[in-house]
């Protein structure tokens, strides 16, 4: 064990929540090294992406690291709108008054910027304190000796042991795995998300969404658009490009057998958006996320031994109807987590220090947020499908839409309702009937015309920067039949039914007269988001440092 | 530790870059100087000599006053932190065994470092004598084609695994004592296989932004007097090498004559494959020969 190469404290991912672990750690006086996987920070990164600064919270990242919503943001949102669609008939509502509750700030970001930017910072103060931050090495595992955990292994460096280690290495965490504390089984614990960064310039961002300089708009679109997909889309204004997205739930992809890029292309291409969008449309960049459904997967007690994990790889992901909120609790599960062992060594008791970060969490009010107990008591009714039935039929029928017309004042202000949005059930009622028929039954018909022409997936796949790790696939196929694989060609956002240059791919095979349906699979144009994991019997690692696809944007 | 790297300037004989005049000579004016290719695994060997064991990585090289970028390209590659420029009219027109000489006494100039390195010869001379021969006459243990190395400073011993006549399927580990003199193979790949060392080798990377900039305060260029070398015996004089002549390298001797034929032409094609069954029966023939 002396052999080892030691840290006080390592810090896996480098993300706002790894940032901000290892920043309070360096605070402290804590020697701490980060490790991350990517070639630079942020590279790995996708989110929707607004991050949000919290009254209520008790570390904000510009609280940890001033002069980020200058130097690493986009636009404030100060505009932020919900779209109920049915066909070409939309009924919009303002959401800025939800969007402003318990909220200090609010900015759209774009990772690889924002990430590697709190990178510098991380290893600007770590190596004050003895340590530092390295890119390009991939985290493994977990080290351990007589059973405990005492430190991580990775790709490209010896094994380093650490008195406390901080998973913040995402959604598809391989610490949080190995320690037994996440997995990748139910496709009803996950949402998957894919986005289109699109260039525009910042007068004409200015003109078509009519926002100063320090001024960004929110969109957000549910309703009949999606082919009755839960979940919905979003469009956020940067600085001189937008970020254009489609959120849904897992199960709900998988039951459909839908392709995401068409989902999202379905948005791009409705006439609503082309009031901003025109034939000029240039796509910057794809991608794709997997992201945790707090409300289920959201860890209690998020830490097992000397390893504390936080943000995505805790499922600390916030996504209520409109209410989606996941950097902001990275960065005060980080900074708890970090202050949790600094307090606990003080007490000459550092085993501690993972039973106080979960103590925190909760004290805090973070968990209260992640897991609302409003959703618990409610989603034993709400979630069944008898009652999923007999509030649609109610909805749709026309005493449901009479309803909606009587409630037409009231409508925006329920929107508007924090303690409302947190009870929302996973059901296609608040995804789909309620929009559509609030739609049909308020909306107005869109007269626009929509020109756009969203690339291929071929040209999206194209248009991706990668550095493929030839010969060393990270994903393997444990069982490549179609039913326990076939999900991952639909659902995989780099892959979609009979097209060759995806992941996923469909054949069929002959074996002595009978013809086999399985599924092959190609790592090349692999995006990492996980979905494959969650939906194929796979074995899924993330690439070796360095390797794999690199987000310019994020 | 004190490490020092030879390292030459060559003509970028990459296509695009490399102009020939019409007898096939280099235009050594139109051709831009660049870093010889093969040293860049010598410069790496001492940054991690540096990285691991700490010290400094000093570079040297004789030429002309051009080379001074050559030297700032090995500081900012692998972030040295002195260069030294061996310049003089009276050096000119050296062959391997008057640099030698000079790149010697340059190197026992600056006292007695632990470690020298060398790539494997130039792109240029491709001789790969001039490393060795500056340690003949430093007369340390050499150690040629290394592929990795280590070093145990308390035991003052440098451990090194070699290729065996170049041979990269034959492996072997070599010990000697310090100071050495060390030639590495393109085959060398640096190992940082701690976290530690990357950091450091992060905070080198920090340092030599600023002092690449301003390269020439951390440059040093010496003639032959100051390095105490009789003319007699460098350059053009020293060089006891006699070139009788250059050739060009002959063409391939493609020029054998073709007749094309148009595949629409049937009876030009059934005169082709009439040829070829010839040919083939001819191949038969002599295969079946004994």
């Amino acid at each position: 064990m002396t052999d080892y190469e030691h840290y006080e404290a390592i810090v896996v991912g480098a993300g706002p929540g790894g940032a901000a672990a290892a920043a309070t750690f360096a605070n402290y006086g804590i020697e701490t090294l980060v490790l991350e996987r990517g070639v630079e920070a942020g590279s790995k990164n996708v989110s929707g992406g607004l991050i949000y600064a919290e009254e209520s919270a008790p570390y904000t990242i510009d609280d940890l690291f001033p002069g980020f919503r200058e130097e690493a943001a986009e636009r404030p949102i100060t505009t932020y709108r919900i779209h109920n669609i049915a066909g070409s008939k939309v009924e919009s509502f303002d959401l800025t008054r939800l969007h402003e509750h318990d909220t200090e700030w609010s900015d759209a970001v774009l990772r690889r910027k924002m990430d590697s930017w709190l990178a510098e910072r991380v290893h600007e103060r770590t190596r004050e304190a003895g340590g530092g931050l390295l890119t390009d090495v991939h985290v493994n595992g977990l080290l351990r000796e007589d059973g405990k955990i005492v430190g991580i292994t990775t790709d490209e460096l010896d094994p380093i042991t650490a008195d406390v280690i901080v998973a913040a290495d995402g959604v598809n965490s391989e610490l949080a795995r190995d320690a037994g504390l996440m997995d990748w089984d139910e496709p009803e614990e996950w949402f998957q998300g894919v986005k289109a960064v699109v260039d525009m310039p910042a007068d004409v961002i200015a003109d078509r969404f009519d926002v100063g300089e320090d001024e960004g708009a929110a969109h957000l679109f549910s309703g009949d658009l999606f082919s009755g997909v839960r979940g919905g889309g979003f469009l956020y204004t940067n600085r001189e490009s937008l970020s254009l997205g489609t959120v849904f739930h897992l199960d709900s992809l998988v039951a459909e057998r839908a392709e995401p890029h068409e989902l999202l292309d379905a948005m791009l291409t409705h006439p609503l958006l082309g009031q901003w969008l025109d034939e000029d449309y240039t796509e910057v960049e794809y991608s794709a996320k997997l992201v945790p459904d707090s409300k289920k997967v959201a860890l209690r007690e998020p830490h097992f031994g000397r390893l504390m994990v936080v943000g995505d790889a805790a499922g600390q992901m916030q996504a209520q109807g409109p209410i989606i909120k996941g950097m902001n609790h990275a960065v005060s599960a980080g900074a708890l987590a970090a202050e949790a062992y600094a307090q606990a060594k003080s007490r000459n008791s550092p085993e501690d220090a993972g039973t106080l970060y979960a103590k925190k969490l909760k004290r805090e009010g973070v968990m209260q947020k992640l897991r609302p107990q409003g959703y618990e008591l409610m989603r034993g009714i709400t979630e069944r499908d008898s009652v999923t039935d007999l509030v649609d039929s109610v909805l749709t029928s026309s005493v449901g839409r009479f309803g909606v017309r009587a409630l037409s004042g009231q409508l925006e202000r329920l929107y508007n309702t924090p303690a409302l949005s947190s009870m929302i059930p996973d059901t296609r009622t608040p995804y789909v009937t309620l929009p559509t028929v609030i739609a049909e039954e308020l909306g107005t018909r869109i007269r626009e015309t929509n020109d756009v022409s969203p690339p291929d997936l071929e040209a999206r796949i194209e248009n991706l920067t990668y550095d493929t790790d030839i010969g060393n696939p990270h994903i393997t196929v444990l069982d490549n039949s179609f039913e326990a694989s076939g999900a991952a060609v639909s659902a995989c956002p780099v892959s979609a039914v009979d097209f060759g240059g995806g992941c996923y791919r469909e054949e069929f095979v002959r074996t002595n007269g009978s013809e086999e349906r399985v599924v092959s699979l190609d790592t090349q144009p692999c995006v990492e988001c996980g979905t494959c994991a969650v939906v194929a019997d796979t074995e899924w690692t993330h690439p070796r440092g360095g390797k794999g696809v690199e987000f310019n944007q994020g | 530790m004190h490490t020092v790297v030879l390292t030459k300037g060559v003509p970028d004989f990459r296509e695009g870059q490399v102009s020939f005049d019409e007898d096939g000579h280099l235009e050594r004016g139109k051709t831009p100087t660049v870093m010889n290719p093969n040293d860049q695994f010598a410069l790496e060997a001492a940054l991690q000599t540096r990285v691991r064991h700490g010290g400094r990585v000093s570079v040297m090289s004789m030429g002309p006053p051009g080379y001074k970028e050559v030297l700032q390209e090995a500081m900012e590659s692998v972030y040295a932190d002195d260069l030294f420029l061996v310049s003089d009219r009276e050096m000119a027109a050296a062959d391997t065994w008057a640099t030698a000489i000079t790149l010697s006494a340059g190197i026992e100039k600056l006292g007695e470092p632990d470690i020298v390195f060398a790539g494997f010869k130039t792109a240029d001379g491709e001789t790969g004598h001039t490393g060795p021969q500056a340690n003949w006459c430093l007369d340390m243990p050499l150690v040629t084609h290394v592929i990795s190395l280590d070093v145990d400073e308390d035991e003052g011993i440098l451990r090194a695994k070699r290729l065996v006549e170049g041979d990269i399927e034959e492996i072997e580990t070599v010990e000697t004592s310090l100071p050495a003199f060390v030639v590495t193979d393109p085959e060398f790949a640096p190992s940082y296989r701690s976290a530690g060392d990357r950091l450091t080798l992060k905070d080198l990377r920090e340092e030599t932004k600023a002092r690449a900039e301003n390269y020439e305060d951390h440059l040093t260029v010496w003639d032959h007097t100051d390095v105490n070398l009789d003319p007699d015996y460098i350059g053009l004089d020293g060089s006891p090498t006699i070139v009788s002549s250059v050739d060009p390298i002959p063409k391939a001797p493609a020029e054998r004559e073709a007749t094309m034929v148009d595949p629409d032409d049937s009876e030009a094609m059934d005169d082709v494959l009439e040829a070829m069954q010839s040919a083939l029966a001819g191949d038969a023939a002599a295969a079946g020969g004994d």
